[in-house]
């Protein structure tokens, strides 16, 4: 569009650029910038007015000097949109990173993307079957949902994530989700493992991925997501896909963004993150969900490292107001040799209470759940107790449960990377552990389930 | 250039600068060429700024910035109930109707239906004196609610000609001597408080069916109640619970800066939940406000503004409306948003010092008042507050305390043992007893404070045994003192622990509350007695008919049982002794 080059930078500040007297610039328009070099950036306008012209570069401002030239591109991000993204590697900005030919556009959508009128939206309620026991008994996963692991350093949520990718299904239905996975600021050895993984399973043929590594600009990662979600709405409800959009790191895009407040001389909020973290997290996670009238869904799995394995550090915090619910991993539980290392008594997931029982998993789910974790619960509290006055201190009901808790992590927890289980099994793996306990001390079970489903007590 | 017309200087985020115009604060303007609606929140010199309700992406400096001459505003009259608004009162189906599934931007719509015609009934007569306030007709809005047309807070005089019929909102209904033409309709400036006669001291409470909040910490009608909780803890749920079973007769739900689906969940199950109090579906009384995290953040700061200013216009009707804003905290972060933007001098945190006289200047908008009419009206307000970390030393927990009289305080502890509502009753408080304990002595029972004061006492002294506990086990303590440690489970796991979801258990009476907290002292006087005459701790505990007595609170019909089982309850206990 507008052909004009500008040489009119004033200030350079971190990834910002400031420049004086343009004709008038919208408010997020795209901006190109040709160093001396001869190499080019891309931006984003982040303020404009009659004197001034703030521009954050994607790329970084390395190499950016005042003779840099900046042209307006004349309209604000949108990324190609078509059916031909399927299969497709792209890079953080949305270009092709497979070596394949550009994107045939079928439409461009606005990457910030419009709210979904709540009106519109249509609650969540179809049960997705992980095959992992923790999560399908304890926080069960609904198409539509937006539920993150909540991580740490060194811990096996990747694994997590690529088995559930693997898994998810409906029950009694092959209706299959297609992936959209979006990486930001993860290594290219964790980048390798996803795409391997995918590729082996032939997964990567029904997958969109658009790929920011950690020494691709950190700026761009501020793009990488919004570009992920805009397909998988396109996928979702333009051509009825459903779509399980799995995006990690989550905590390398907020940092991306305390970077661009900060180079802003912002007032920071907690931790030196902005103080419009809160709804810029939200216009995120919140393009999830089902819509009436559509047939597709889009399903949320954001994976984010909690600093400092701190719950309360903003990142997971803040994650943690607008999702619905969270898998939290834990490091003791991995050192001990367990996977899935997931901590059930912090991990929640809000929608599962509309999405369990007789008519889509099975009726005594509810009742088994809420007595594996209240079992489960007692018996990690015993532990510590124990350990202060002994084991023979305990009475029957409280030795009981101090070995189911470890029953639970050895059997209940613990299965194998390729384990795929039904809810079935699920369930009646954990009748099986129940038995360890007597049925007078399970009294979150209902009568009606033990006479139905009880090992040795069924009638 | 013209001081009605100016143009765009500025642009950064949702905050525009103009200039060339005269605009007068908080004044609506039309931004841009799509003609965006903004506020004026700032003068400096010739600039105006201005606070814009959509998204500014793509809009340029030196496109045009118009007045309207109106301060933001609310349409009142009939078809305001069931419906669901965004942050300034769009009305959501329309919205779907107009844009689709998404919202796109640049679209106006009227917050009431001006086609639709009601059955307007006059309620006064040709030459009648009316003033501000009046009730001159009536409407029958929905199954259960009557709405009251009451003449504009700035119009009075002598009823020249008014019709019953049939009409719509923008039609004449009533002219007064002087030539004034009233309609249904009227429109009022969302950031000032309607008027009424005096404001009452609360006397009567706000009965909610949460047996923790109506027995421990009552809220009063006409009273501002705080609920801040870390995330996952229980305020929406409580705030849900609150809408559904309150006995207010109107209730006005703000979803403020949070989820999507939270709304479409109220909006799926309100038509088909009874209304406990009227045995009509919920829907009839509600109001929605849904401005959700993903929405602009200036539609976020306005929606708190619409929400009241709705509640008021029915209290001027002499209803009790109930108003519920989750998150208040999102609310907060919208004005620092907007303040940063505007470079202004951040106070705590980040938020902007005029923080908590905003807070204040909102929850003084709830009381009980004499309306213009002389009738009864209030306006209860309460506010879930999202306390980063789950921290309350933070400003906006800080402020809201420090106006609220009743602050039901959600703990990450307690959800996490799954005991809901996971309302921590040790540092929870109401400072409305006093002015309520005689309502609850003439209505309910006459020693109802007395039985409070004794169950809040034993929580409080299993707290203090509970310490020792730690340190030396249950079985260290005295046998009366190991009594009080199950009474106090009692009254957690019977009385306090409430499922939100289960069909008869989320709504208690309040008085099956006041006979499940005298069973609680009753077992507790049979146990006693049974323990002095010989009794084992552990037989009269396991009574079968204390587990019934406990159990059969999730069955219908209990209210007219429970007498029947803390009968048996006692004869168990008793026996427990004989049989030594
Ligand atoms: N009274 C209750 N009865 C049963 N379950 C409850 C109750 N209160 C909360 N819960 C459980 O806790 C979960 C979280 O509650 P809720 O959504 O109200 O939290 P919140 O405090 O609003 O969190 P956020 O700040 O993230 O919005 C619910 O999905 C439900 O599983
Ligand atoms: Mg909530």
């Amino acid at each position: 569009m507008s052909g004009k080059e500008y040489r009119t930078i004033t200030d350079v500040k971190g990834p910002l650029v400031f420049l004086e007297k343009t004709e008038p610039v919208a408010y997020g328009e795209i901006v190109q910038l040709r160093l001396t070099d001869g190499s080019m950036k891309n931006g984003q306008v982040l303020d404009t007015s009659d004197d001034m012209v703030v521009v954050q570069v994607f790329e970084g401002t390395a190499g950016v000097d005042l003779g840099t030239g900046v042209k307006f591109m004349g309209d604000v991000f949108k990324l190609p949109v078509s059916k031909d993204l399927i299969g497709r590697i792209l890079d953080g900005a949305g270009r092709p990173r497979d070596g394949g030919p550009a994107i045939v556009a079928e439409g461009e959508a606005d990457i910030i993307g419009a709210a979904i009128n709540p009106y519109s939206r249509q609650s969540p309620h179809d049960f997705i079957q992980t095959g992992i026991s923790a999560i399908d008994c304890c926080t069960t996963l609904v198409r539509g949902q937006k539920l993150p692991i909540f991580s740490a350093s060194g811990l096996p949520h990747n694994d997590i994530a690529l088995q559930i990718a693997r898994q998810a299904k409906l029950k009694d239905s092959d209706e299959e989700f297609i992936v959209v996975f979006c990486a930001m600021g993860i290594t290219a050895e964790e980048y390798n493992f996803f795409r391997s993984d995918l590729e082996r399973t032939g997964a990567l043929e029904n997958a969109v991925l658009f790929v920011n590594l950690a020494d691709d600009p950190a700026v761009e990662r501020l793009i990488t997501p919004r570009l992920a979600l805009t397909a998988a709405e396109y996928l979702a409800f333009e051509h009825d896909y459903h779509v399980l959009v799995v995006y990690t790191d989550v905590t390398n895009y907020c940092d991306a963004l305390r970077q661009i407040g900060a180079a802003r001389e912002e007032v920071p909020g907690r931790r030196g993150y902005p103080g419009y973290m809160y709804t810029d997290l939200a216009m995120l996670y919140e393009r999830a969900g089902l819509v009436k009238g559509k047939k597709g869904s889009i399903t949320q799995f954001p994976i984010l490292t909690m600093p400092g394995d701190d719950i309360t550090h903003p990142i997971p915090d803040l994650s943690g107001y607008i999702t619905e619910g969270q898998i939290v991993i834990s490091r003791e539980l991995h050192g001990s040799g367990i996977y899935p290392p997931i901590n059930v008594l912090p991990s929640l997931s809000r929608l599962m209470g509309g999405c369990i029982g007789e008519k889509t998993t099975r009726d005594d789910h509810k009742s088994v759940s809420d007595q594996m974790y209240a079992a489960y619960a007692q018996g990690r509290e015993l532990r510590g107790l124990v350990a202060i006055v002994g084991e023979d201190a305990l009475n029957e009901r409280d030795k009981q449960l101090l070995d189911f808790s470890g029953l639970f992590e050895d059997k209940f927890l613990r299965q194998s990377r390729d384990e795929d289980r039904s809810i079935d099994e699920t369930l009646d793996l954990c009748w099986d552990l129940m038995q360890n306990i007597s049925t007078k001390y399970l009294v979150r079970l209902d009568q009606k389930y033990i006479d139905k489903y009880h090992p040795t007590e069924k009638k | 250039m013209s001081d009605e017309k100016g143009v765009i200087y500025r642009i950064s985020g949702p905050v525009v600068t103009a200039t060339g115009i005269r605009s007068r604060m908080y004044e609506v303007v039309r931004v841009g060429h799509e003609g965006l609606m903004g506020e004026v929140i700032e003068l400096h010199g010739d600039k105006s700024v201005i606070q814009v309700y959509e998204d500014t992406s793509g809009i340029r400096p030196g496109e045009p910035v118009v007045r309207t001459g109106q301060t933001l505003s609310v349409q009142l009259g009939p078809g305001l109930l069931t419906q669901i608004y965004d942050g300034i009162q769009r009305p959501l189906p329309v919205l779907e109707k107009t844009m689709g599934t998404f919202i796109e931007r640049g679209v106006d719509a009227d917050g009431l239906d001006l086609e639709k015609e009601w059955d307007f009934e006059a309620t006064v007569a040709v030459g009648d004196e009316v003033a501000p306030g009046t009730v001159i007709g009536t409407v029958q809005e929905t199954e259960t609610i009557v709405h009251k047309v009451m003449l504009p807070p700035n119009h009075s005089g002598k009823v020249a000609s008014i019709e019953s019929g049939s009409f719509n909102v923008t039609q004449t209904v009533c002219t007064l001597e002087d030539g004034t033409e009233i309609q249904m309709m009227q429109k009022w400036p969302v950031r000032t408080p309607r008027p009424y006669q005096q404001k009452y001291a609360p006397d009567t409470p706000l009965v909610t069916g949460m047996r923790i909040l109506d027995f421990l910490f009552p809220l009063a009608k006409g009273g501002a109640a705080g609920i801040p909780g870390p995330f996952g803890s229980g305020k929406t749920v409580t705030q849900q619970s609150l809408a559904k079973y309150s006995d207010a007769q109107i209730v006005v739900y703000i979803g403020c800066g949070e989820r999507g689906n939270e709304m479409t969940e109220v909006l799926d199950e309100f038509p088909h939940l009874i209304d406990p109090n009227t045995g009509k579906p919920l829907m009839n009384r509600t109001v929605m406000i849904a401005n959700t995290s993903n929405m602009p953040v200036a539609a976020r700061e306005a929606s708190v503004y619409t929400g009241i200013t709705i509640a008021e216009y029915f209290r001027d009707m002499g209803y009790d409306v109930a108003l519920m804003a989750d998150s208040t905290s999102r609310w907060a972060e919208a004005m620092r948003e907007i303040s940063s933007r505007l470079e202004e001098m951040p106070g705590e945190e980040g938020y902007p010092a005029y923080l908590s006289s905003r807070l204040a200047e909102f929850y003084e908008r709830a009381g009980r008042v004499e309306t213009l009419e002389g009738e009864d009206g209030s306006v209860t307000v309460i506010g879930a507050v999202s306390p980063p970390g789950g921290d309350i030393s933070e400003p906006v927990s800080q402020g809201t305390l420090r106006i609220v009289k009743v602050f039901w305080g959600l703990d990450a502890g307690l959800a996490r043992q799954r005991h809901f509502p996971a309302i921590n009753w040790l540092s929870s408080y109401s400072l409305y007893p006093q002015s309520l304990d005689q309502w609850f002595r003439d209505n309910i029972a006459s020693d109802f404070p007395e039985i409070r004061t004794e169950i809040s006492s034993l929580l409080q002294v299993e707290a203090e045994l509970q310490e020792i506990v730690q340190l030396v086990g249950s079985d260290a303590l005295p046998v009366d003192q190991q009594l009080t440690l199950e009474v106090a489970r009692m009254i957690r796991e019977f009385f306090l622990q409430q499922n939100g979801f289960h069909e008869v258990d989320a709504y208690t009476g309040l008085e099956q509350q006041y006979k499940m907290a005298k069973a609680i002292l009753t077992f507790q006087d049979s146990a006693k007695k049974s323990l002095a005459a010989g009794g084992q701790l552990e037989d009269v505990v396991n009574v079968p008919a204390r587990t019934n007595l406990m159990r059969d609170r999730l069955e219908k019909g209990y209210l007219d049982r429970i007498d029947g089982l803390v009968d048996e309850m006692n004869k168990q206990i008793a026996a427990a002794a004989e049989e030594k």
